[in-house]
């Protein structure tokens, strides 16, 4: 009967055991779907629209005719929105995170970090407004020629959001560069300053530019704050006083449109959401795989 | 007789430098504190003084003065709850097979790259997999439930991995003492590890949440819309959330509408608020408790 | 930077070791005066006074815990950085109270050299580790000489002469630690602390930097934190025994192994404890 009883338990446990299997499984089969699906959308497309000219074509104009699927404006467009908030993010990340890593006093800290994380919980759509109804006036003072919708005012905002991650992941790269280095250089007669510079940053160097490459990535997937604020112009120019549109904001405009199913038009958004879901991609893999290297280092 | 007896140290140079360089840094630091105080000021000046119980009450309108933000509040609330039932179960349980069951091999490495990399997807992608699987294949059109699904998978990523941390810091001492008792791993994890690391998993777990309750952008792909004037009364009702409210505020020309935005902005702030309080207080509880 | 309180003036003869014990105040190149040190409300170092001579080797021995690398570390204002430490007393080099406010610790520590209980080479090349101190405070003259025979001095010259462009961290633990003594050698300094710089290290390792440091006193001051009392025995001039943050006993070391005046001292060499 022991043994009996045991038995049963055995079959419940291999019951749960395959469930919890399945929950960590459903991980892979969500980015198998992903891909299935974006690939399964986009071959209408690709009928229509030799792959080449989609890639290559400086002309997006797909809701009206003559359409036009060349994608380089919309990846300019995105491209504009990631080094303007780079500049935008990089040089105050970067300075919260020496700050809070090599002056701050514990007390200062706990009410840094918070701060940050508040910042990184606001949702998009609150800095869209924001970026909308406050930093586009401003722009505007400065300089009138500006548009309503324009690049400046989305990558000022978009700088904004990822402004915490870099800052936080800064701060975990400096902090794991060993005291004993800041010791020795001091050791040495280094200032602070001298010791963080040319010691402890070139140090945490990797994590440091892996931070950088995860926020880019945040920046090329971000969807609201730049639809509302950048507006729907794809354009190839590079000025940010201008009206622009990225990949994420054109999947925004055709699904909050009426476009009808089945079209190519309709279709460009899972080939666009395709090139945008390898970009992400890639960059991630790049910015884990600098990571890995980077622990290695001193773990 | 050493170098350094003629050498030009420089030292008042090489303090000023450093401490222009503290000096930026320090104000940087502190910029951060304006931009969110700015920000908040700005929605709050808004936003604050529309919050009464007849824009609680209402539903949207051609009128901004009549407009009101319960279907958005009410779908919300659906989304959130349908979510975390779907997502929660899901996410700890495979946290837990990662962390308590999974041999570690090839298999086990794959499922840890992929977590990581689709925690990095854009929201946006998800939408799309929602409009073709949820909304289109298993023909759930723009319900809650298809909103809610979408939703899961999106923090899926966010609970597994915070859940794993949670995981991982039960000292291995509290496994091998039960399992030497004669328990069964699975006993093990119930009796022992999931309580020791609950609090860690359910502040991940809202803190997920709280990302969902913010997210838009994948609800508008699979297509909800934002002029509903109804709470949702079951799963399979079209919805909309407050995000959504806000953005169709926020895009259109007229400013009273955009001053909508800003209450419905102070709303879903309050959210959140709420929700990180709780967070907040798990935690702190939990280290009372450790203590 | 936090800094540490000062209580001038405080000097007195207390804790002169007894009187047959040589003075080495009498040329030292470095002294503490009443040290007191204390990590918040913890005291680690308790009222010491020592004076170590100059172009000598002095090993301070004692149990762990005892505040020998904490006493070491304050003679070169390394405790600077812990935010909670605090002291009081007089630390003298040449006359000068290193940490009176008008002292700049940075200039402190370019006289006032250390190395470190674990190897801490920077992620540079060896070439770079060497000249890095050098370069940062203006030095003026060739560097590539300056490096070689810093190098050559610590006894690594002809493991890596032929990498001397290729990463420090590729190196053994011996050579990275060897490698961070010429680091400290190229700064000419005149004092040189050292803590527990063996312990990490193999007994061949250990050898060579003991051996090192005899042949380098010509030019520089030791002080040695260790635990390892056959190392205080055969590299050391003088001695100083430390417990519970208390001197002991100051003597030659040869006196202090062989006849020490106080029993606890003669407990712990012996083996007794600790």
């Amino acid at each position: 009967m022991n043994i009996l009883a045991q038995k049963k338990s055995r079959w419940l446990e291999g019951g749960i055991h395959g469930f919890l299997f399945f929950c960590a499984f459903l991980s892979i089969l969500t980015t198998v779907t992903i891909v299935v699906s974006l690939v399964w959308e986009s071959i209408p497309f690709f009928f229509e629209v030799a792959p080449l000219d989609f890639l290559l074509g400086t002309t997006w104009q797909p809701l009206i005719v003559p359409r036009e699927y060349g994608v380089l404006p919309l990846v300019v467009g995105t491209l504009q929105i990631v080094v303007g908030s780079a500049l935008v993010a990089i040089p105050i990340g970067v300075c919260c995170a020496i700050y809070l890593s090599e002056y701050a006093s514990p007390r200062m800290r706990k009410i840094v970090k918070p701060t940050l994380e508040v910042l990184a919980g606001i949702p998009t759509i609150v800095y869209g407004y924001f970026a909308l109804t406050a930093i586009t006036p401003v722009l505007k003072s400065i300089y009138s020629g500006t548009e309503t919708y324009n690049a400046a005012s989305a990558s000022i905002v978009v700088g904004i959001m990822i402004l915490p991650m870099i800052a936080s992941l800064c701060d975990d790269a400096l902090r794991a560069v060993p005291g004993s280095l800041r010791q020795g250089a001091m050791a040495l007669g280094a200032t602070r300053f001298e010791a963080l510079t040319r010691v402890i940053f070139p140090a945490a160097l990797s994590g440091i530019t892996a931070s950088f490459v995860l926020a880019f990535s945040r920046a090329v997937g971000e969807t609201m704050a730049v639809s509302i604020a950048a507006g729907a112009t794809p354009s190839m120019s590079f000025l940010p006083t201008e009206s622009i549109q990225t990949m994420t904001a054109f999947i925004v405009q055709v699904s909050m449109g009426d476009t009808p199913r089945g079209t190519p038009e309709y279709h460009a958004i899972f080939a666009v959401g395709m090139l945008l879901f390898l970009i992400t991609l890639g960059i991630n893999m790049v910015a884990h795989r600098v990571l890995r290297k980077y622990r290695e280092v001193y773990e | 007789m050493s170098w350094l007896d003629t050498a030009n140290l420089n030292l008042r140079k090489r303090r000023r430098r450093a401490l222009y360089f503290k000096s930026i840094c320090s104000l940087f630091t502190w910029s951060c504190f304006v931009l969110l105080a700015v920000l908040l000021v700005h929605v709050g000046h808004k936003g604050v003084g529309l919050i009464d119980v007849d824009f609680l009450r209402n539903a949207p309108s051609w009128r901004p003065e009549d407009c009101g933000i319960w279907p958005a509040i009410a779908g919300s609330l659906w989304m959130m709850g349908l979510t975390a039932l779907i997502s929660i179960p899901c996410g700890v349980s495979a946290a837990l097979y990662l962390e308590e069951f999974a041999p570690k091999n090839r298999w086990a490495h794959l499922i840890d790259v992929n977590i990581s990399n689709l925690a990095g997807v854009p929201s946006i992608v998800y939408g799309i997999l929602g409009a073709t699987v949820f909304v289109r294949f298993l023909a759930l059109e723009q319900s809650v439930l298809a909103g809610s699904l979408t939703m899961s998978l999106l923090v899926l990523p966010v609970i597994i991995i915070a859940s794993r941390e949670a995981i991982r810091a039960v000292p291995s001492t509290i496994r091998h003492a039960a399992l030497a008792l004669g328990a069964t791993p699975w006993q093990t994890v119930v009796h022992h590890v999931l309580p020791t690391a609950l609090a860690g998993i359910l502040t991940g777990v809202i803190l997920a949440l709280s990302r969902a309750i913010g997210e838009t952008a994948p609800l508008i792909t699979i297509g909800a819309v934002a002029y509903i004037s109804d709470a949702p009364a079951g799963p399979m009702d079209s919805f909309t959330v407050l995000p959504l409210q806000i953005y169709s505020w926020t895009t259109k020309a007229q400013s009273e509408f955009q001053d909508l935005a800003a209450g419905g902005i102070v709303a879903l702030l309050v959210f959140l608020v709420i929700m990180n309080g709780i967070a907040v207080w798990i935690r702190h509880r939990a280290e009372g408790n450790a203590n | 930077m936090t800094q540490m309180k000062i209580q001038p003036n405080k000097f007195n003869q207390g804790s002169e070791p007894e009187k047959e014990a040589p003075d080495p105040r009498q040329d030292s190149a470095l002294s503490a005066e009443h040290v007191t040190i204390r990590y918040g409300n913890t005291v680690a170092v308790d009222d010491v006074g020592l004076a170590f001579a100059a172009n000598q080797i002095t090993a301070i021995i004692g149990p762990s815990g005892c505040g020998k690398s904490t006493f070491l570390r304050a003679f070169n204002r390394m405790n600077d950085f812990i935010p909670s430490a605090s002291l009081e007393g007089a630390i003298r080099f040449q006359g000068i109270d290193i940490y009176d406010p008008a002292v700049d610790p940075v200039e402190v520590r370019l006289r006032i050299g250390m190395v470190f209980q674990k190897p801490n080479p920077f992620p540079k090349t060896i070439y770079k580790n060497v000249a890095w101190g050098p370069q940062i405070n203006g030095f003026k003259g060739d560097l590539d000489e300056l490096v070689e025979n810093s190098l050559r001095s610590a006894a690594i010259w002809d493991e890596v002469k032929d990498r001397l462009h290729k990463s420090a961290l590729g190196l053994s633990g011996g050579q990275q630690q060897r490698l961070c003594i010429a680091r400290t050698l190229a700064m000419q300094s005149e004092v040189i602390l050292m803590d527990e710089p063996c312990s990490a290290l193999d007994p061949l390792s250990t050898g060579r930097v003991e051996d090192l440091m005899l042949e380098l006193k010509q030019n520089h001051t030791f002080v040695i934190v260790t635990h390892n009392m056959q190392q205080a025995s055969r590299a050391s001039d003088y001695t100083a025994f430390m417990e519970a943050g208390k001197l002991v006993e100051f003597d030659h070391t040869e006196k202090m192994f062989q006849n020490p005046s106080n029993q606890r001292t003669e407990d712990y060499v012996s083996g007794r404890f600790g």
